[in-house]
């Protein structure tokens, strides 16, 4: 096997979370790396939804924004934006919602909206688009992103979209029926809530990385799980598909750099 | 019937000063040259609304043309920060931005509501979110026959509603195709609307019955403007240039870059200007 970097291990991993009767809604960015990468191996019939309204798209390059011409090119079919949050998301018909997030904390709540108090942030993020409903209406919620402590934090400054709330049964308090977030990719492990407190717990470690590694890098004291186990190394197809879907898009999107 | 007119005579006539206006197009057909010729006729107090801000709004705040914003996600998709927007709202530069922040599903459904003429919309949403804390306007709803409690926000209804499409027939029937975001519905929940188009043909030859047109009668005016989308793009006319919007993080950043560009590439430029970048390619990105 030959070398990969953690960024390639989250991504791989996160793909392997997802299998052929997935119906997914894919965030930007990571998510959407790990989606494709499902596509193009164990997951060839995967249904992606982009928010912007293309369902069953099987794009060629990775889009660097979430309508980019080439989702809706490689589409089964495109709606309209209310359609595609009354009908497909609030009507319940994704089973796996795929985020991403600037900060998470223990009960994989998200932040994408500000550093430091609202009103007057220390930084103002992008904020929510589509996370918040996304959160509450698909079957269950995957989360990638990398580990470090300016990441995975204590408490959030501001809670974007819910994960597990205050945990234990806080989703099913509020009325929520699905299932939240079920599975953190990170870039050196991977983490499941626990069963009964819902606070995250590392399950899976990835090859060449540490406890102390972990520890070091999550902004609370994180937990393991009784039986942690080593997370697959990348095959060379899985690795071959991420590094050549990287390739097509970094090429495509060098193109053109023009004035208005 | 829409008036088929110049874009400084649709801007003229029907975008003016402390205006809710907005722009609208899901990464798709953003109206970038209306919004250039917005800021070249001074238009100032403006409340802007739109789903994604992307690069116009930012362009439209950092000239101080805003006095505030409604809005469900504030990024250079694919990229990071809208610089000029987190200015205004950081520091206050140049103008303070009052901001009215939704989640897209509220922002979806309020448009949605404004197009069929109801005074809110209701969604199953911003459940656990802390957004309903600093909004004001997202209140709850509970529902008379199952008493469950669903989120409720006002419909959008803007004064003006301005989008790109790819084109209009002499008579201005208008066609959009592609990803088509809730264009029609911003522009059917508008007092006004102003549509620039690619071409403007003889027949408009819609390719399916359930294409999304707009009828003459819906909408105000519609101006010739090739290219009128970019860096955005045109779906079957021009790719969106992900290059620009790498570029435009630099530009951006710094005050006085930003004030440069808008006075090369906004202010002592005219709507043709957009026309190098109009022309029938794939919609593949580039």
């Amino acid at each position: 096997m030959t070398d990969f970097t953690p960024n390639e291990m989250m991504t791989i991993a996160a793909s392997r979370e997802l299998s052929n009767d997935d119906v997914c809604f894919v965030g930007i960015g990571a998510p959407s790396a790990a989606c494709n990468v499902a596509r193009l191996t164990h997951a060839p019939d995967i249904t992606l939804i982009y928010e912007s309204g293309t369902v069953g798209t099987k794009p060629d390059v990775l889009p660097l924004s979430i309508g980019d011409g080439e989702l809706c090119d490689t589409a089964l079919f495109t709606v309209s934006v209310p359609e595609m949050f009354r009908y497909w998301l609030q009507g319940g018909r994704i089973t796996t919602g795929f985020l991403g997030g600037a900060q998470i904390d223990k009960f994989a709540n998200l932040n994408t909206t500000v550093v430091g108090p609202y009103d007057h942030p220390k930084v103002r993020l992008p904020g929510g688009g589509g996370a918040p409903e996304i959160a509450s209406n698909c079957g269950r919620i995957f989360i990638t992103m990398a580990l470090s402590k300016r990441g995975f934090v204590e408490k959030l400054p501001f809670i974007t979209s819910m994960g597990h709330g205050e945990g234990g049964d806080h989703r099913e308090r509020l009325g929520m029926k699905t299932k939240g977030p079920t599975r953190i990719i990170t870039d050196l492990c991977i983490l499941e809530p626990d069963p009964v407190t819902k606070e995250l717990t590392v399950v899976s470690i990835h090859q060449g990385v540490t406890r102390d590694e972990i520890v070091d890098n999550c902004g609370w004291p994180i937990k393991f799980a009784e039986d942690v186990i080593d997370t697959p190394v990348p095959t060379e197809i899985e690795l071959a598909t991420l590094r050549d879907i990287n390739a097509r898009t970094k090429k495509a999107h060098q193109g053109n750099k023009e004035a208005a | 019937m829409a008036k088929i007119v110049s874009l400084a005579e649709a801007i003229g006539d029907n975008v003016r000063d402390g205006d809710t206006v907005a722009m609208e197009g899901f990464t798709h057909l953003i109206p970038y040259a209306a919004g250039h010729e917005v800021i070249r006729q001074g238009r100032k107090d403006l409340f802007l609304v739109r789903m994604t801000p992307d690069i116009l709004y930012d362009q439209l705040i950092g000239v101080g043309a805003a006095r505030g914003m409604k809005f469900s996600w504030g990024g250079n998709p694919g990229v990071g920060s809208l610089h000029r927007f987190r200015d205004a709202v950081e520091n206050q530069w140049p103008r303070p931005l009052e901001i009215e922040e939704h989640s897209h599903a509220a922002m979806a459904n309020a448009y949605e509501a404004g197009a069929a003429n109801l005074p809110f919309a209701m969604l199953r949403g911003y459940i656990g979110a802390d957004l309903p804390k600093v909004n004001p306007n997202i209140k709850q709803v509970t529902c008379p026959f199952t008493s469950e409690v669903l989120a409720a926000v006002p419909a959008i209804r803007p004064d003006v509603t301005i989008i790109h499409a790819q084109r209009a027939d002499r008579k201005g029937n208008v066609l959009l195709e592609g990803i088509v975001g809730v264009q029609k519905e911003a522009v059917l929940a508008a007092r006004r609307s102003i549509v620039t188009v690619e071409e403007i043909v003889d027949e408009l030859a819609p390719p399916s019955p359930n294409s999304v047109v707009l009828p003459t009668w819906a909408v105000t005016a519609v101006s010739h403007v090739p290219g009128g989308a970019f860096p955005s793009y045109a779906h079957g006319y021009y790719p969106r240039s992900n290059a620009f919007y790498i570029g435009w993080d630099e530009i951006a950043r710094d005050r006085d870059s930003f004030t440069a560009w808008i006075k090369e590439n906004v202010l002592e430029a005219s709507p043709e200007d957009f026309a190098r970048h109009a022309g029938k390619k794939p919609a593949k990105a580039a």
